[in-house]
């Protein structure tokens, strides 16, 4: 093969892989739509895309979505703070009692996998229909990334950062807060990262499954008055809020690290 | 008689493991004065980082009395500081930040803090580089950070454990150069512990050539070069007798230290 059609394969225009990807989601979009029109799938049941967009407006003007969100975000946000004091408290017990870090880290690994959401109706009884129950319903589902990750981060900070501490004779308060937390930050942070979209998925959940406040109970209402377009609308909400936060966090995370 | 700034009597140490007890320390008895430096040599596996241990209080139950001014530590004491052979400087502080680290962990203000770390980042020949983190410098930079940090908490003793092990010949050349005076300059006493014999002859007032496992003093060797000194002195006659005098006291007790490695990797 001669230079000049190497350098001409080289320079061959390859799509990013952002515009790839919403290449491909742009196409199934438009094959829905058609296959929408065409009758192909029911349109009651299964809006076309052009319907679930319009329908933003609505959502908007009179279902009140920025308030919901609000509601929801402050929600998360609340579950994901007491979540972090509570995980990161147990993933340092964890990490500075041996016995206990062997015998209780394998039952938080099985919490992460366990469906929490499903615990909801201890929670309602508890502490009856109202936010609390939903915060403390998005504190369960946060809590074991963030125990396992603070434990992960602790158990690795170099021993001499320690001896460090040591050698000055650091206070054991003074030892968490100068050496051990700043060192395990990154492991912690990204814990704290993965609660906080664990801690919107079991908000919007509850919501959802106890029609009380939020985003989950606009969706839920939706449905029970057949708004169908909108109540797509809605879950595409979800979802897009969840990708900005999980975008935005890695990206505070990658920051974190470089900053190490 | 003037009391020893450190004085050591005794000093003994058996660690016991799962599969009985190794003695890694026969007693040690020593007397250093205010101002000298000492180094300790010896082959790897001969007790030295144990002694070092020993006397940063990071070991505490040994047999023996560790002294500082006549007055018996056990454990981590203010009146010892250690630099460590591992890089050790905080990756999350500036140079800045971390030299003012233990006048932080002390209470010391803010104000006054910044300007004792900005005098001693000078001192170690790193000011214009405060506000830089230790990923962004070398390593012969990082571990200059690691010595200011710990002259900042004034201790009457500076241990070193191999600070400069990590590091390439000639940045360690340059570095000894900058201990030394450094030392000069604070009339530091300072106890070196190292396994290179050119650096203890160049730094040292006395080398103690240790015994291979379990480690005792062999030899207290007295370095009597001039004041001020530099790795300039190294191609002297006088500097190439004493590291002969020493390797010939070292070489036998290397040569048991790696039979018994290569015995040990043998699995015999």
């Amino acid at each position: 093969m001669s230079d000049a059609a190497i350098v001409s394969r080289r320079s061959f225009w390859r799509p990013p892989p952002l515009l790839a990807r919403l290449g491909v989601l742009a196409g199934l979009l438009a094959l829905w739509e058609a296959a929408s029109y065409a009758g192909l799938v029911n349109a009651f049941i299964a809006p076309p895309p052009s319907a679930i967009f319009a329908s933003f407006e609505m959502l908007f003007v009179q279902e009140g979505l920025i308030n919901a969100f609000v509601r929801t975000f402050a929600e998360a946000l609340a579950a994901a703070s007491i979540g972090s004091v509570i995980g990161i408290s147990a993933g340092y017990a964890l990490h500075r009692y041996k016995m206990a870090g062997l015998a209780y880290t394998d039952w938080v690994a099985a919490m992460a996998s366990a469906p929490l959401v499903l615990l909801y109706p201890l929670f309602l009884v508890i502490f009856g229909r109202n936010s609390a129950t939903i915060v403390a319903m998005g504190v369960v589902g946060c809590l074991p990334p963030i125990i396992l990750k603070a434990k992960e981060g602790l158990d690795g900070v170099r021993p001499v950062l320690l001896n460090v501490g040591r050698a000055y004779g650091l206070s054991r308060w003074a030892m968490f807060s100068m050496i051990q937390f700043p060192a395990a930050l990154p492991t912690i942070f990204s814990g704290v990262r993965i609660g906080l979209l664990f801690a919107i998925i079991n908000v919007v959940g509850v919501e959802y499954l106890i029609v009380f406040g939020g985003l989950g109970q606009m969706i839920s209402d939706l449905g029970d008055r057949f708004e169908i377009p909108a109540m797509y609308a809605g879950i595409l909400f979800v979802v897009l809020v969840s990708i900005c936060f999980f975008f935005i966090t890695e990206k505070i995370e990658k920051w974190l690290l470089s900053s190490k | 008689m003037t009391i020893p700034t450190l004085r050591l009597t005794n000093v003994a140490k058996t660690f016991t493991t799962g599969g009985g007890s190794v003695r890694a320390l026969e007693p040690i008895s020593l007397d250093i004065r205010q101002g000298e430096f000492i180094s300790v040599i010896g082959p790897s596996g001969c007790g030295k980082s144990t002694l070092m241990n020993i006397v940063g209080g990071l070991i505490d139950d040994y047999e023996g009395e560790v002294q500082v001014d006549g007055v018996p530590v056990r454990g981590c004491h203010k009146s010892i500081g250690m630099v460590f052979q591992e890089e050790s400087t905080f990756p999350w502080r500036t140079a800045l930040d971390n030299v003012a680290f233990p006048m932080e962990a002390l209470g010391v203000e803010r104000e006054e803090r910044l300007s004792r770390a900005r005098d001693l980042l000078k001192l170690v020949g790193l000011d214009g580089f405060e506000q830089r983190f230790p990923s962004e410098l070398s390593g012969g930079m990082r571990q200059r950070i690691a010595i200011a940090r710990t002259l900042a908490f004034q201790p009457r003793i500076l241990l070193m454990d191999e600070p400069f092990a990590a590091l390439d010949e000639q940045t360690r050349l340059l570095l000894g150069d900058k201990v030394l005076q450094i030392q000069q300059e604070l009339s530091q006493t300072t106890m070196l512990i190292t396994h290179n014999i050119a650096e203890a002859v160049q730094l040292s007032d006395r080398v103690l050539i240790m015994s291979f496992r379990p480690g005792r003093i062999k030899r207290v060797l007295e370095i009597d070069l001039p004041r001020p000194r530099s790795s300039k002195m190294m191609g002297g006659e006088r500097f190439g007798h004493y590291v002969a005098a020493i390797w010939e006291d070292l070489r036998e007790e290397a040569s048991k230290g790696l039979q018994e490695m290569e015995r040990l990797r043998a699995g015999v």
